[in-house]
C-alpha cells in the first residue's frame, strides 16, 4: 500500500510543482491521475521512487518511509516499485529480453549484469511475461526495431518482472494511437488484477481513465482538485481539473458541487463563452 | 504455453558463439604477446613512475634565461610562419588535385594516380616526410614547408574530392545547358556547392598544421622542434617545460581561433 | 517618366570591405611569414628537382633488407596495440568526468577537461621524448606515449557522445533498483558502444602511423631502422621500409573500416 502525505516539490527555479499532495493507493485498485500538462503529474510519480527528490512530505510504501532512504536501502525499495515511462525509456540498442531482464538488476551483481547471466527462474518469468504481453518469440529483436505499442509492452514487461508491490505508470498512451492505447490499458489492468498489484497511472486521456480506473484523482497546478470514482467525474469536475476553477472548502472525499458564483472563474452557465481563465 | 525450461543466451554480433570466443582468445593472446615483447613488467613500470615523480622536480618550475626565451619566441614564430605558408600552398595545390581525384569529373587513369598520391601522403607520419624533405633540400624551414604542404594536400584533396563527388550534377548540367563554357560552369555550378565546407576545412587544417609545425623541427625541418630536442639532450628540463608551455599555449590559441571561425561560417 | 536604373551587386558594401580586408590580411601574413624565415627567393625548379633526385635514388627498393625490419615492425604494432588499449581503459573514466551530464561536481568536470586538453595539445612524439627520460629508451616509453596522447582524444570524443545519450534510458534502469555500476553497464554503455568501438579503432589506426616514428627519439619500433637507414643515406633500404610501413597502414585501415562496419 502506498501512502503519500503532504508531498511538496519546489524546483530550484522557484517553480512550485507540488503544493502538498495527499494520495493513498491500496489493495489492488487502479487509480488514475488526470490533469493538464504542467500540473505536476510526472513530478509526483517521479518523487515516489525518488528519481526526483521531493522537498518535503512523507511517502510510505507498506509502512517503509521512502524519502529518508539512502543509496542501498533506496535501491532495495526501488526493486519493489515497477515504473513504466512515457517515452518507454528502453535501452534501444539492446534486445527485448535484455530490457525485460533489466527489471531484475536489483537482484544480481554488477558482474552478472555485465555478463547477462540472470538466474534461470528470471528467464522463465521473462518468457511467461513476454507471452502474456503478446511479444512471444520477439525476445531477440532489438528494441529500436519495434513499434511504439510493442515498445510500451516491453516497458510493461520490465516493470512486471520486478514482482513489484506497486506499479507506477507515467502517461503510457500519449505516444500511441487510440486502438493501441486501449490494448495497453487493458493489458495493464489485467496484469495488475492477476497479480493483485495496485496501479497508479498518470493519464491525459480522460476517457481511458474513466473506462479503466477504479478511482480518479485530479491534479491541477500542484494541488488535488478532485477525488472520486469515474462516475462522479462530471463536466464541472473536469473543468476544475483542467481549467482550475476554485473549489469549495469541503472537497476532499466527496464529489465537487456546483461552484459558488462569486468563487468561480466562469459564469454559472457552463456553456457560456464569456469565461475568464 | 511452453512449460519446459527455456534457455536464453545473450546476443552477440558474431554469427556463432564459438567464433566470438576464438576471436577474444586471439585478441587476448596478442596482447599477452605484446606485453612480453615490449618488456612490460611491473617492476620497470613502478621504477619508471618513481623516476617520473622525482623528475617532476626537475621539470618544474619552467624556466628560461632571457636568451633562451628569445630563442623560443623566434623559433615559435618560425613554426607559425611555416604553418601559415604551408596551409596556403597546400590548399592551393589541393584544388587541381582534388578535381583530378574526383570520380565524376576525372578520367580513370588520372583518378587512380591522384588517389594513389593522396593515399601516400596520408599514410606516412609528418616526421617521416620531414626527414626526407630535409635530406632533399637541406635543413631549415623550407623542408618544413614542403612537409606540411605535402600533408595538407593529402588531407585536403581527399575531403575536397569527396565533396566534389557528392555535388548535384543536375545543377552542373543545367548551367551547361545555358551555353556556358567549362570554366563558367565550374565557377557558377561547381564552386558554390563546395564553398561552404571549404573555409571551415581550411581553418581546421591550419589548426593541425600549427601542431605539426611545432614538431618537424625535431628532425631539422625548422621551427621550435629543434630547440626542444636540444634542450632534452642537454638535460635542461626546466627549459623543456618552458618550451612545452609555449607550444601548448600556441596550440590552444590556434584551436580557439579555429573553433570561432568555424562557428561563424558554418 | 524616368525609370531609375536598378543595380545589383553580389556583395554589399560592408561585405566587400570585409572580403578585401581579409584578403589583404592573408597576403600580409603570408608575405610576412616568408620574409621572416629568410629563405629568400627559391628557384621554382629546385624543389621538384631535388625531390625527383631523392626519389630516383630510392628506386629500386632493397628487398633483401626486409627480414631485418620484420621484428621492429612487429614491435611497432605492439606499441600501437598496447598504447591504444591502455588509453581506451583509462579514457572511460576520463570521458565520464569530462561529460557535463555524468560528472560528479565542478572540480571533476574541470579535471576532466584539463586532462583532455593537456593530452591533446602535446604531440605523441613529444610525449615519447618525455617518457624516454622516465622509462629509458625502448618500446615501453613508446607505448606509454601513445597511451597518453590517445586518452585525450578518446576522452574528449567519448565525453561528447556521453553528453548526447538519452538520459531517460538511464533513469529507467535506475528505477529498477540497479546499483550505479549496473546503471553504467546497462544504461550508459550500450548507448555509447558503437562510438566506443568506432573511435578506438580509428585511434588505433592513427596510432599505428604515429608509432612508426617513435624510434626517431628512441622509443622503439621501426622508426629506429628508418632513422638509421636515412642517416646512412641507404636510400634503397629506406624505400623498403617505407613500402612495408605503407602496407601495414593500408592493412590497418582495412581492419578499421571492417570493424566499424560491424557495430551499429
Amino acid at each position: 500500500m502506498l501512502e503519500v502525505r503532504d508531498l511538496k516539490k519546489t524546483y530550484a527555479t522557484g517553480d512550485e510543482a507540488l503544493k502538498g499532495v495527499d494520495v493513498s493507493v491500496k489493495g489492488s485498485e487502479t487509480v488514475a491521475m488526470i490533469g493538464p500538462s504542467g500540473a505536476g503529474k510526472s513530478t509526483f510519480i517521479q518523487c515516489i521512487n525518488q528519481l526526483t527528490e521531493p522537498t518535503t512530505g512523507t511517502i510510505k510504501l507498506d509502512q517503509i518511509e521512502l524519502s529518508s532512504l539512502e543509496s542501498e536501502r533506496l535501491r532495495e525499495a526501488r526493486r519493489d516499485i515497477g515504473m513504466i515511462f512515457q517515452e518507454y525509456n528502453l535501452v534501444e540498442r539492446l534486445t527485448v529480453m535484455e530490457n525485460v531482464l533489466s527489471g531484475r538488476l536489483g537482484y544480481v551483481s554488477a558482474w552478472e549484469a555485465f555478463r547477462r547471466s540472470f538466474p534461470p527462474d528470471d528467464i522463465q518469468r521473462a518468457y511467461e511475461i513476454l507471452a502474456q504481453v503478446g511479444l512471444d518469440n520477439m525476445e531477440d529483436k532489438r528494441v529500436d526495431e519495434l513499434s511504439g505499442g510493442q515498445r510500451q509492452r516491453v516497458g510493461i514487461a520490465r516493470a512486471v518482472i520486478q514482482e513489484p508491490k506497486i506499479l507506477l505508470v507515467d502517461e503510457p498512451t500519449s505516444s500511441l494511437d487510440p486502438e493501441t492505447s486501449n490494448t495497453v490499458m487493458n493489458l495493464l489492468t489485467d496484469i495488475a488484477a492477476e497479480r493483485s498489484v495496485p496501479v497508479l497511472i498518470n493519464i491525459h486521456e480522460v476517457d481511458l481513465a474513466i473506462e479503466h480506473a477504479d478511482r480518479i484523482i485530479g491534479l491541477h497546478d500542484g494541488e488535488i482538485v478532485f477525488r472520486g470514482s469515474p462516475s462522479e467525474l462530471d463536466e464541472q469536475s473536469l473543468d476544475q481539473v483542467y481549467r482550475g476553477a476554485t473549489v469549495p472548502d469541503n472537497q476532499s472525499a466527496d464529489a465537487p458541487r456546483q461552484s459558488e458564483a462569486d468563487d468561480t472563474l466562469y459564469e454559472a452557465d457552463p456553456d457560456s463563452v464569456t469565461r475568464r481563465s | 504455453m511452453a512449460t519446459g525450461e527455456r534457455q536464453w543466451n545473450r546476443p552477440t554480433v558474431f554469427r556463432r558463439r564459438e567464433i566470438k570466443w576464438i576471436v577474444y582468445a586471439i585478441i587476448v593472446g596478442f596482447f599477452l604477446w605484446s606485453t612480453i615483447g615490449i618488456g612490460v613488467d611491473v617492476g620497470r613500470i613502478f621504477q619508471g613512475i618513481g623516476n617520473l615523480a622525482s623528475l617532476i622536480g626537475d621539470f618544474l618550475p619552467p624556466n628560461a634565461t632571457p636568451r633562451q626565451a628569445q630563442r623560443i619566441l623566434e623559433k615559435m614564430a618560425e613554426s607559425v610562419a611555416m604553418a601559415m605558408i604551408s596551409t596556403l600552398t597546400g590548399v592551393l595545390l589541393s584544388v587541381p588535385i582534388a578535381f583530378m581525384a574526383a570520380e565524376n569529373l576525372s578520367p580513370r587513369p588520372l583518378y587512380a594516380v591522384n588517389r594513389g598520391f593522396i593515399s601516400i601522403s596520408r599514410a606516412f607520419n609528418a616526421i617521416i616526410v620531414a626527414i626526407l624533405a630535409v635530406k632533399a633540400v637541406g635543413f631549415g624551414p623550407l623542408a618544413g614547408i614542403i612537409t606540411i604542404t605535402f600533408k595538407t594536400v593529402g588531407f585536403f584533396s581527399k575531403l575536397l574530392a569527396e565533396d566534389l563527388e557528392d555535388i548535384d550534377m543536375g545543377t552542373v548540367d543545367a548551367v551547361r545547358s545555358t551555353g556556358a563554357s567549362p570554366v563558367q560552369t565550374l565557377v557558377y555550378a561547381v564552386i558554390p556547392q563546395i564553398i561552404p565546407r571549404f573555409a571551415g576545412l581550411s581553418v581546421y587544417r591550419w589548426d593541425i598544421n600549427i601542431r605539426t609545425s611545432t614538431i618537424v623541427g625535431i628532425v631539422g625541418a625548422g621551427g621550435i622542434g629543434s630547440v626542444l630536442v636540444t634542450a632534452f639532450n642537454r638535460y635542461d628540463y626546466q627549459y623543456v617545460s618552458a618550451i612545452l608551455l609555449t607550444i601548448i599555449l600556441v596550440v590552444l590559441v590556434a584551436e580557439g581561433v579555429s573553433a570561432v571561425v568555424r562557428r561563424r561560417y558554418q | 517618366m524616368a525609370i531609375d536604373d536598378r543595380t545589383w551587386d553580389r556583395f554589399d558594401q560592408r561585405r566587400r570591405l570585409g572580403r578585401f580586408i581579409g584578403l589583404l590580411l592573408t597576403t600580409v601574413v603570408v608575405i610576412g611569414s616568408w620574409e621572416y624565415m629568410e629563405i629568400g627567393l627559391v628557384n621554382a625548379e629546385t624543389i621538384p628537382r631535388e625531390i625527383a633526385d631523392l626519389l630516383t635514388r630510392m628506386y629500386p627498393p632493397d628487398v633483401g633488407y626486409t627480414p631485418t625490419i620484420i621484428s621492429p615492425l612487429i614491435e611497432t604494432i605492439h606499441i600501437a596495440a598496447l598504447g591504444t588499449t591502455g588509453a581506451l581503459i583509462l579514457s572511460i573514466p576520463v570521458a565520464l568526468i569530462a561529460a557535463e551530464n555524468t560528472t560528479i561536481n565542478r572540480f571533476t568536470f574541470w579535471l576532466g577537461k584539463v586532462i583532455v586538453t593537456v593530452s591533446r595539445s602535446v604531440n605523441t612524439i613529444i610525449w615519447a621524448l618525455i617518457f624516454v627520460v622516465a622509462f629509458g629508451a625502448g618500446p615501453l616509453a613508446g607505448a606509454v606515449a601513445i597511451a597518453f596522447r590517445s586518452v585525450g582524444f578518446l576522452g574528449k570524443l567519448l565525453g561528447e557522445e556521453i553528453e548526447e545519450i538519452d538520459f531517460g534510458q538511464v533513469k529507467a534502469i535506475r528505477a529498477t533498483g540497479a546499483s550505479p555500476v549496473q546503471v553504467l553497464l546497462y544504461g550508459i554503455l550500450p548507448q555509447i558502444k558503437p562510438a566506443l568501438i568506432g573511435l578506438s579503432v580509428y585511434r588505433w589506426d592513427i596510432n599505428i602511423r604515429d608509432s612508426t616514428v617513435l624510434g626517431f627519439v628512441g622509443a622503439g619500433g621501426i622508426g629506429v631502422q628508418l632513422f638509421r637507414a636515412v642517416n646512412a643515406f641507404a636510400w634503397q633500404s629506406v624505400s623498403t621500409v617505407l613500402l612495408v610501413i605503407l602496407s601495414v597502414v593500408i592493412g590497418s585501415e582495412l581492419i578499421s573500416a571492417y570493424t566499424r562496419g560491424l557495430v551499429r
